[in-house]
């Protein structure tokens, strides 16, 4: 009960008029940078840093915070009207997003995205509330064995999804990794699949090649067939919205299940992309409606704007009370809080309980004034659609190429999104799934980092993945989910042949 | 009376030539700030706090603006400096990563095709192990690892970076042999030892003051020359300056630190270096500067021109020695 009369406190520190404002102004500025691909939060939050250091700490992290969540809700808008992920954590919600808006259901899908997305931020940060010291406890359990088990949940999570043929997945995933290993190696401190250009150096980024694989690939198909958008031009009501809001309780399942892998995945640092990724896989599997998946299903963008939004706020937890950001936002966060002189760590929360109680009393506030703000914008954002093909297509290729120089202000990434642009094109063109690909970039070289640090640990045994109940567990949920599909596919195999000789 | 006037023509020219020399260049547009690290790094955190101490004292008329170039463990930072020849509006943030990653990989630049400009910072290094672990002074703990070689898990952040060199030297002195496992950073290094998931590890006392604090871990000694600074007691019965060094606690190494640089593109006028220098002096005069020093428990040590060459060459050939030995020397 001591978190809530500190909350309530917290309250107290964080609602001021000057708060508020600063609130409004960094959701509106976060939606710009969201919108805008490759511009995202993490780069958003440290252009606007510098302007922090002569306010006080407790508005400038109100200030970046708002920021992030606009910009975790900017992100999703272009994913379900261009296809093309403003943010990486809202690619899983192109998925079924992006068909909604094509058949014309923008409305009801931006309405849908915004709600969930509200309602998973709602939950990560009553956990944050509720849990805190708990939650602080249970992340130091974790080291590279239950890392490398946790990145393998949300592998395993997501196999078998998609209708795709298993060799073209592998094919997928395989790229996905090894493009996940260019540039620096942290455990061996060598060079890998540089050819020798300075700019791969620091890696592929995943902005990039969203941007390449999703925008301009989806363009490219545009065009080919025919050059307009088809169907949306669907006319925008306030009543489809308040319509929409109505509907959001038939997906309580979705909601909860999807709110609690965010909270777990925000915790352990899977961080809010792989997140995502997880819950719309589980979501696919786990629904009466699979075949609906992928062709504009609701629950496909309900799910992982959930787990996103659930785990980009409880990210802020560790980041607080651990100094181990769970997110990329969340490390320039925690480099700006040193700046105004606090020390992020375990004593945080009781050197400065004004300070991490204004923030979290800010987090409820600021993203009720998010969602509010994001709803008010969606019949300006669905009649961009109306706007003919010929006008808004060179629109986003101008934009998708402005987004891909803003991640590091380097003329190589035009090039590499353009390239990546090509491959995303003949990926659709021969029916070859791109989501296993951009997991794997995601997740891969953390997941192999994880797994070579826990041979160095084990000196290279593998008997590490179940030394201790946590890793058993996670590992073997992860294996149960992974090899599902495989078995049941199995027993429906031995038990047909026996139900045909009963008939013989 | 011509020794008056002869006297006052010096002061004159002196004046005149100092004055010259001061207004001979400046910077004409918005400078970058180029930093070596992701944000949130140690090396983030010098670059933006150099930055807001030039804002707030008006140290220079034109604006800066930060980008973080930390790819490659920095790499991508020094060699985008090192295509910047002869451009004075870059200003490169770093360690001795600069001078040192071009030894273990394979990359496009060399320590002497950028200028050194200053050392701002010396950042210690300390052996910590977990609080509730048997092991309450540097000796006992060497002791254990060496009676049971490649046991124990010393934690550090990167490979073939300071704390593997730290960890790869103390082996060397004591004869104590170590599982090194490298983590992405310091930070994570940290929150591994309070977990319990490695036995000890050497990070810097910004890195682990939180979990001190907290109780979480303990420092063993410091890699200093001298024991630090500071009489504020950081847990109830101890301080910054209670920690041995690791030479009174049996450790043979006189010191381990690693210098916060700042770096121009080769091809630069020595005024334009002039002009930095003096800035970047003017920055570590600041009570600022001073609070961020002691927040993170440095070593203050402001280094320019011959001064500082003389501790790159010194800290160059020292690290090599390691380097060669361990066989990392990519060539």
């Amino acid at each position: 009960m001591d978190n809530f009369a500190s909350l309530l406190h917290g309250f107290g520190v964080a609602l001021t008029t000057y708060h508020i404002i600063l609130m409004m102004v960094g959701v509106l500025l976060g939606i710009l940078v969201g919108v805008l691909p490759g511009l995202g939060a993490p780069n958003g939050v440290s252009l606007l840093l510098p302007l922090t250091f002569t306010m006080d700490p407790v508005a400038a992290i109100i200030l970046l915070t708002s920021m992030y969540w606009g910009a975790l809700f900017g992100g999703s808008t272009t994913s379900i009207l261009f296809n093309i992920p403003g943010e990486p954590s809202s690619v899983a919600t192109t998925f079924d997003g992006y068909p909604m808006a094509r058949q014309g259901q923008a409305t009801q899908a931006l309405t849908l995205a915004f709600l969930s997305a509200g309602f998973g931020a709602l939950v990560g940060v009553i956990l944050i509330t509720v849990l805190s010291t708990w939650v602080a406890k249970f992340a130091l359990r974790f080291s590279s064995p239950e890392y490398f088990a946790v990145y393998f949940l949300a592998f395993a999570s997501f196999v078998g999804l998609g209708a795709a043929s298993p060799f073209k997945t592998i094919v997928s995933m395989g790229l996905g990794f090894a493009f996940a290993a260019v540039g620096m190696d942290t455990v061996s401190g060598g060079l890998r699949l540089t050819f020798g250009f300075n700019e791969l150096l620091s890696g592929i980024s995943f902005l990039i090649a969203v941007i390449g694989l999703f925008g301009i690939g989806e363009l490219m198909i545009t065009m080919e067939e025919g050059l307009r958008f088809d169907g949306i031009r669907a006319r925008v009501k306030v009543r489809d919205v308040l319509k929409t809001i109505a509907t959001l309780p038939r997906y309580w399942v979705t909601l909860l299940r999807s709110a609690a892998i965010g909270c777990w995945m925000g915790i352990t640092p899977g961080g809010p992309t792989a997140a995502s990724f997880m819950s719309y896989g589980l979501a696919k599997r786990l629904s009466r409606r699979k075949e609906g998946f992928g062709k504009g299903q609701p629950e496909g963008v309900v799910a992982p704007e959930t787990a996103d939004h659930a785990a980009g706020s409880s990210a802020i937890l560790p980041m607080l009370a651990l100094g181990v950001p769970g997110s990329a936002t969340a490390a320039v966060m925690m480099g700006g809080l040193m700046i105004w002189g606090l020390n992020p760590g375990p004593m945080l929360f009781i050197e400065r309980p004004d300070f991490v109680w204004g923030l979290i009393a800010s987090m409820y506030l600021g993203n009720i004034v998010a969602v509010l703000m994001v709803l008010a914008t969606i019949p300006l954002f669905a009649s961009i659609l109306r706007i003919p093909f010929a006008i808004i297509g060179p629109v986003i290729v101008v934009v998708c190429f402005i987004g891909a120089y803003t991640v590091a202000g380097r003329p190589f990434d035009l090039w590499l999104a353009l390239a990546f642009g090509v491959v995303g094109y003949l990926f659709k063109k021969l029916d070859y799934p791109i989501a296993p690909l951009v997991l794997a970039m995601v997740l891969g070289d953390k997941a192999e980092d994880a797994f070579r640090q826990s041979m160095i640990m084990s000196r290279g045994s593998l008997s590490i993945f179940w030394s201790n109940g946590l890793v058993t567990t996670i590992m073997l949920i992860g294996l149960a989910l992974a090899l599902g599909p495989v078995l049941s596919t199995l027993f429906g195999r031995l038990t047909k042949p026996k139900a045909s000789s009963a008939v013989a | 009376m011509l020794k008056k006037t002869s006297w006052l023509l010096a002061t004159a020219v002196a004046v005149t030539f100092g004055g010259v020399a001061q207004a001979d260049w400046k910077p004409s547009k918005p400078v970058e700030f180029v930093v070596t690290s992701s944000p949130g790094g140690g090396t983030d955190n010098f670059a933006r706090v150099v930055q807001s101490i030039i804002a707030k004292h008006k140290l220079m008329d034109q604006s800066v603006i930060v980008t973080n170039k930390g790819g490659g463990s920095g790499a991508e930072g020094f060699i985008y400096t090192k295509m910047a020849a002869g451009d004075s509006h870059k200003l490169t943030f770093g360690t001795n990563n600069a001078y040192l990653l071009p030894y273990v990989a394979k990359l496009a630049y060399k320590a002497d095709e950028l200028t050194p400009v200053a050392a701002m910072a010396l950042d210690e290094f300390l052996l910590w192990v977990k609080a509730d672990s048997p092991y309450k002074d540097a000796k006992s703990y060497i002791d254990a690892v060496k009676a049971k070689p490649d046991t124990f898990k010393m934690g550090g952040s990167q490979s073939k970076d300071t704390d593997q060199t730290l960890t790869s030297l103390i082996q060397d002195a004591t004869g104590a042999k170590f599982i090194y496992v490298p983590f992405q950073g310091g930070g994570a290094a940290g929150v591994q030892l309070a977990g319990g998931h490695i036995d000890s590890n050497t990070n810097n006392p910004n890195e682990n003051a939180g979990q001190w604090k907290a109780g979480a871990v303990t420092p063993l000694c410091v890699f200093s020359p001298t024991r630090l600074q500071g009489n504020v007691k950081v847990t109830a019965t101890m301080g910054w300056s209670d920690i041995p060094t690791c030479k009174e606690a049996g450790i043979p190494i006189d010191k381990f630190q690693m210098p916060r640089t700042v770096w121009l593109p080769g091809g630069i006028p020595a005024e334009t270096v002039a002009f930095y220098a003096d800035v970047l002096k003017k920055v570590s005069e600041t009570p600022e500067w001073k609070e961020y020093i002691e927040r993170t428990s440095q070593t203050d040590r402001f280094l320019g021109g011959a001064d500082l060459k003389s501790f790159i060459a010194d800290d160059d050939a020292k690290n090599r020695k390691v380097f060669e030995a361990e066989g990392w020397v990519v060539r």
